[in-house]
């Protein structure tokens, strides 16, 4: 086996061309696991902790640009404010020492339809931006996703950050779990709120092969919001309109039953958290106007 | 390692830091319960972070400051925390006991005087098979009053 490091990002992706089936190492909170159990056994590791490009952020064109190295004790520390959806789903990973290692490049490498940070990745529309010695490129969250534990990155390629608006308005994230930590969500749900573009978008978690959004709630409650004027004169949404989003936000996934829960009990659960998250996130705006 | 500089030598490429610290470097304090990050027995601090050693590939710890509960007690004396552990009755097999004591000096660290329920959450990812927790919560109090400045 060899462990190869890296220093600079360009060192990488040079490494990553010339050894492609090297398995990229970050947190090692997914790939130890993997290791430790010799269920992998990969010719080469690539270490990116030595990669300073990956543990920064910073603005791009008025968009976060968040390295795929930051740990989710830093999202919730230096970015909780500008991402709030995301830091609160960043709250209920693992536990701290899991926190303190893991990152939301590490989230995406491992494309669980479980994994936490996509939710609000999805409801807020990142981007996520994956390079090799050919170039870079940017894809939506959404066509990031392929499958169970398969995401769009090419195996000459590396997730270099993700990039996202800081918050236009309130945002909320829920999950389902038999703890309040160390848990993998038995069903998850994000809500983010943008006034100016008169956008609600969603993100549901652990209840479809991938991650996926919930595009028919998220017209019909704008729908509901833009027949009254709402988002100028703000008022409680009727309840008949708070339990259809829900009913929406159920239909939008496609569950199983497996060990954390049954398919019936997710879809129960998603119009409840769908209900609840929008009314958290609605009183919030409506406090703010 | 504990403020020394260490070399661990044939060490495989696929081995963990906790392996390196138990197998190579003859310090069995951090423990191995799970090797899956569940349960905090093999809790340290990697350049100041609290973390699970058995999730962090040998190659990603050379060069950095590594912190085993070893490097707590100082010259035969152990630390307040590990004093506070033993008086509250916070230790029965001592299994967690090395993994909780590195999670509780950190956690005073950023906060020196925790609520019971701070104190529940930074102690998330420690388990205990035999307490019950409720002395182990007791010690943290009594090591944060003792440590208060
Ligand atoms: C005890 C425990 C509790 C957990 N709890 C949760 C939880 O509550 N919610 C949750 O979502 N997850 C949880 N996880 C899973 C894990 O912590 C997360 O998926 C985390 O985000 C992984 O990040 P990492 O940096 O540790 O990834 P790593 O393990 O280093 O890598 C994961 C995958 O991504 C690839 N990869 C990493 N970085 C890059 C990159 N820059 N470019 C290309 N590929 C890359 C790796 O090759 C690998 O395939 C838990 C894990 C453990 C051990
Ligand atoms: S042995 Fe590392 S967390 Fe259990
Ligand atoms: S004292 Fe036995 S596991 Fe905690």
């Amino acid at each position: 086996m060899d462990f190869l490091q890296p220093a600079t990002w360009t060192e990488a992706l040079a490494m990553k061309a010339a050894h492609p089936d090297a398995l990229p190492i970050a947190g090692g909170t997914d790939v130890m696991v993997e290791i430790n159990f010799d269920r992998q056994r990969p010719p080469a590791f690539l270490d990116l902790t030595r990669i300073a490009e990956l543990s920064g952020w910073g603005l791009d064109d008025g968009m976060l640009r968040v390295g795929a190295g930051v740990t989710y004790a830093r999202l919730i520390g230096e970015l909780g404010d500008r991402l709030p959806g995301l830091a609160m789903a960043s709250r209920t990973v693992g536990s701290p020492q899991i926190r303190n290692r893991g990152t939301v490049g590490g989230n995406l490498g491992s494309a669980s339809p479980a994994g936490d940070a996509h939710p609000p990745l999805l409801a807020s529309r990142a981007i996520v931006e994956l390079a090799s010695t050919a170039g870079t490129r940017r894809l939506p969250a959404h066509e990031f996703f392929l499958g169970p534990k398969r995401n769009a990155m090419r195996k000459d390629e590396l997730i270099r950050a993700f990039l996202v608006e800081p918050a236009q308005g309130p945002q909320q994230f829920s999950k389902v779990g038999t703890r309040n930590a160390m848990v993998i969500a038995v069903c998850s749900f994000a809500l983010a709120l943008e006034p100016e573009r008169r956008r609600v978008g969603t993100g549901i978690g652990s209840a479809a092969p991938t991650p996926v959004t919930a595009p028919e709630a998220e017209r019909f409650i704008e729908g509901v919001l833009g027949e009254h004027d709402m988002w100028q004169k703000p008022a409680p949404v009727a309840e008949s309109a708070l339990v259809r989003f829900g009913e929406l936000v159920a239909a939008a996934a496609r569950p199983i039953d497996d060990v954390r829960g049954t398919a019936a009990y997710r879809r129960h659960a998603l119009a409840v958290m769908a209900r609840r998250s929008f009314v958290w996130a609605w009183n919030e705006y409506r406090g703010a106007v | 390692m504990n403020g020394r500089p260490r070399v661990a030598e044939d060490v495989w490429e696929g081995t963990n830091l906790l392996g390196v610290l138990r197998e190579h470097m003859d310090l069995p304090g951090s423990k191995n319960a799970c090797e899956q990050g569940e349960c905090g027995s093999c809790s340290v601090y990697l350049d100041g972070r609290l973390v699970c050693a058995c999730l962090v590939l040998a190659g990603q710890a050379q060069g950095r400051d590594i912190r085993t509960v070893e490097g707590l007690a100082s010259a035969g004396v152990l630390h307040p925390v590990q004093e506070a552990f033993l008086e509250a009755g916070a230790v029965q097999c001592g299994f967690c006991t090395p993994g909780l004591v590195v999670a509780t000096h950190d956690l005073l660290t950023r906060t020196p005087q925790p609520t019971t329920m701070e104190i529940r959450e930074a102690l998330a990812g420690n388990i205990c098979r035999c307490t019950g927790y409720a002395k182990i919560i007791d010690a943290v109090h009594l090591a944060a009053s003792r440590m208060r400045p």
